[in-house]
């Protein structure tokens, strides 16, 4: 067959559709492959929630338990780190939390349910260390009325893990969802009530 | 070799053997001024093999799961026969990659290598450089010591920073809701197989740029203008025998220095391998002070110094990226730094200062002060590539000569 004969048009059609759907043909073949990254059903069921005791935390104390494989902060704060609050609200980044990722029973002032119980993960919001307890006041400098301080790039946050200005962190600590069962048993993790399901 | 020659004839007419070797070797004609900073290329080549040699073995005693990496270490260090000298070849010798990689990259600055014909060389060069970057950062996960888990944990939170999707792009790279055995595992596969095929795979095409336009020199002048009647070129020798030899001197000088690290000070005091690293992955405790491998730590400190995340993670991420652009930022008429005026060589040295500084302040923890240091230093860091279309075109280049020193 020579040049002349040849139906181009036809020829570019049929490559051009060819090409499509093998072009589609390969990105759907592609997705098991990525989409085999996700968390895997076991990963999923390992990041269940936890019941923690709070009824041994003493007035003033942190402890840190684990759920998904993150530190999670319990703190028991006392009235004065309470009121410290209010003397910060200055120098945050995101003061009324506004930017920041908390469920909204714990949208207030305190950041909490119950205004003395401060449940945080305890992840930095810049690139994930976990920050140390620093309840001191001016223990990290002079002013300081106490909060945490991620030791990775220098971020430090409130008694309420709100974030200050002029640090790398963005946002504030991370609240996760939790409930009291009772009066001493904290779930973290699930805020459903039990049985509501 | 007479009664190889029929079989060598054989081979030839099923397989480009000689055609190869003449094309690389025996028949791959090289400026004869070579000098210190090429025997770099060839070093890497070496330096490569015995990363995936050493690799190979410690895969066979090393368990990839977050219950038994950190004791598969252990034993591999205390009782499987000589698997503390494999481990510290191959540790040690991620970091002389970098040392050897670094001065290759140099030596293509000293004598504008990277220029007009052999972009390609450099473009590829520093894709194979981004394979380095990831080869080493899966690697170092896979101890699963305190600073792997904390490494791996920020490196990965980086991704977290880009809008929208950032969340759940750091979730799907680690494959759960935080660095576990999980993302141990990927990172294993990644470390031993994924990255180290593109790596060699970009190595060869690195190569075959370089042997298809020819290779740059100290003077940064093309050797293939000037040929004789047989159309070879006037200042070229054959590779072979000629830098095989001079090549096999520098692996020697490299293996002393080399082998001397590996048995006096292998972790080079916390340098080469990180203290924190000795206790197992916590992901409940941040080691006091965090750093990355040395190597990567120039960048580190620009991402530390900007007191915003997303600014931070785009600086971070230019300060690679802008050495893509070298061959184009450089208007100099001239390639090498011999005929250059002193505004480049200014600049250059500024540039190699602040590296170095960066590198430096990227292990030390942080202070207010050293902050400002930083922030001045990466600011000379950019401004080299910058200002870099504007001052090489005002310099004042001396005349280049046709043929190279020495002729
Ligand atoms: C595994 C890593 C690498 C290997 C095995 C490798 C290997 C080589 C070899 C054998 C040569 C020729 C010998 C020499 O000129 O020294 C060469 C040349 C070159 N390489 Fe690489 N290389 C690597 C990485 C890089 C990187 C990261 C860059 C820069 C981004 C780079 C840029 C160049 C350039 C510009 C040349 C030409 C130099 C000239 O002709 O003056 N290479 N490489
Ligand atoms: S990870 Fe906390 S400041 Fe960077």
């Amino acid at each position: 067959m020579s040049a002349d004969e040849m139906d181009i048009g036809r020829r570019r059609f049929l490559t051009a559709t060819t090409a499509v759907i093998g072009g589609i043909g390969a990105a759907c073949a592609a997705f098991p492959f990525l989409a085999s990254w996700a968390p895997s059903v076991k990963a999923r069921a390992l990041g269940a929630p936890v019941d923690v005791d709070i009824s041994k935390i003493e007035l003033g104390q942190k402890i840190t338990v684990a759920w998904r494989g993150q530190p999670i902060f319990i703190v028991h704060r006392t009235p004065q780190e309470l009121d410290s609050l209010a003397l910060v609200t200055n120098e945050l980044r995101d003061p009324l939390s506004k930017e920041s990722v908390q469920p909204k029973y714990a949208d207030n002032v305190y950041r909490s349910i119950k205004p003395d119980l401060l449940v945080l993960i305890g992840i930095c919001t810049h690139l994930g260390c976990v920050p140390l307890y620093k309840p001191e006041v001016g223990s990290v400098q002079p002013g300081w009325e106490g909060g945490f301080f991620c030791p990775c790039h220098g971020s430090k946050y409130d008694m309420a893990g709100r974030v200050y200005k002029d640090v790398p962190a963005p946002l504030n600590l991370v609240v996760p969802p939790y409930q009291y069962l009772n009066e001493t048993v904290l779930r973290i993790g699930d805020d459903t009530p039990p049985g509501a399901a | 070799m007479q009664i190889l020659n029929p079989l060598l004839n054989w081979i030839d007419a099923r397989f480009p053997l000689t055609t190869l070797w003449n094309e690389h070797l025996a028949k791959y004609y090289a400026p004869k001024n070579f000098n210190f900073w090429y025997y770099f290329g060839s070093l890497a080549l070496f330096v490569l093999a015995n990363q995936i040699i050493t690799g190979i073995w410690l895969t066979m005693s090393y368990t990839p799961n977050a219950e038994g990496a950190f004791d598969s270490i252990e034993y591999i260090m205390r009782e499987v026969p000589w698997g503390w000298l494999l481990r510290y070849l191959h540790s040690t010798g991620a970091s002389f990659f970098f040392i050897v990689i670094y001065l290759h990259m140099f030596r293509g600055v000293l004598y504008g290598s990277y220029k007009k014909p052999r972009e390609l060389i450099w473009l590829v060069g520093m894709l194979i450089f981004l394979c380095l970057m990831a080869e080493a950062f899966f690697g170092y996960l896979l101890p699963w010591g305190n600073m792997s888990f904390w490494g791996a944990q920020v490196i990965t939170s980086l991704f977290g920073a880009i809008p929208f999707v950032g969340d759940a792009l750091v979730e799907w790279i680690r494959g759960d809701y935080n660095v576990t055995g999980i993302t141990l595992n990927r990172f294993f596969a990644l470390h031993v197989i994924a990255v180290p095929l593109i790596f060699v795979g970009l190595v060869i095409a690195h190569i075959m740029a370089l042997h298809e336009v020819g290779s740059n020199n100290p003077d940064g002048i093309e050797i293939k203008a000037m040929k004789d009647e047989q159309g070879i070129p006037l200042d070229g020798i054959p590779f072979h025998p000629y830098y095989t030899v001079k090549d096999l001197m520098g692996l020697a000088a490299f293996l002393i220095l080399f082998c001397a690290v590996i048995f006096f000070i292998p972790d080079m005091g916390g340098l080469f391998l990180e203290h924190p690293n000795f206790s197992p992955a916590d992901p409940l405790k941040t080691p006091p002070h965090i750093a990355p491998a040395w190597y990567m730590t120039p960048y580190y400190a620009i991402l530390r110094a900007i007191p915003n995340k997303l600014a931070g993670v785009l600086a971070l991420a230019l300060s690679i990226a802008v050495w893509f652009f070298l061959p184009w930022l450089d208007r100099s008429p001239v390639k090498s730094i011999r005929y250059r005026g002193w505004l480049y060589k200014t600049a250059l040295f500024v540039f190699v200062i602040s590296f170095l500084l960066l590198g430096y302040l990227g292990l030390s923890p942080t202070s207010p002060a050293l902050v400002l240091i930083t922030r001045i230093a990466a600011t000379l860091y950019f401004l080299f590539f910058l200002l870099m279309p504007i001052y090489t075109t005002l310099d004042k280049v001396k005349p280049v000569p046709t043929r190279v020193s020495g002729s």
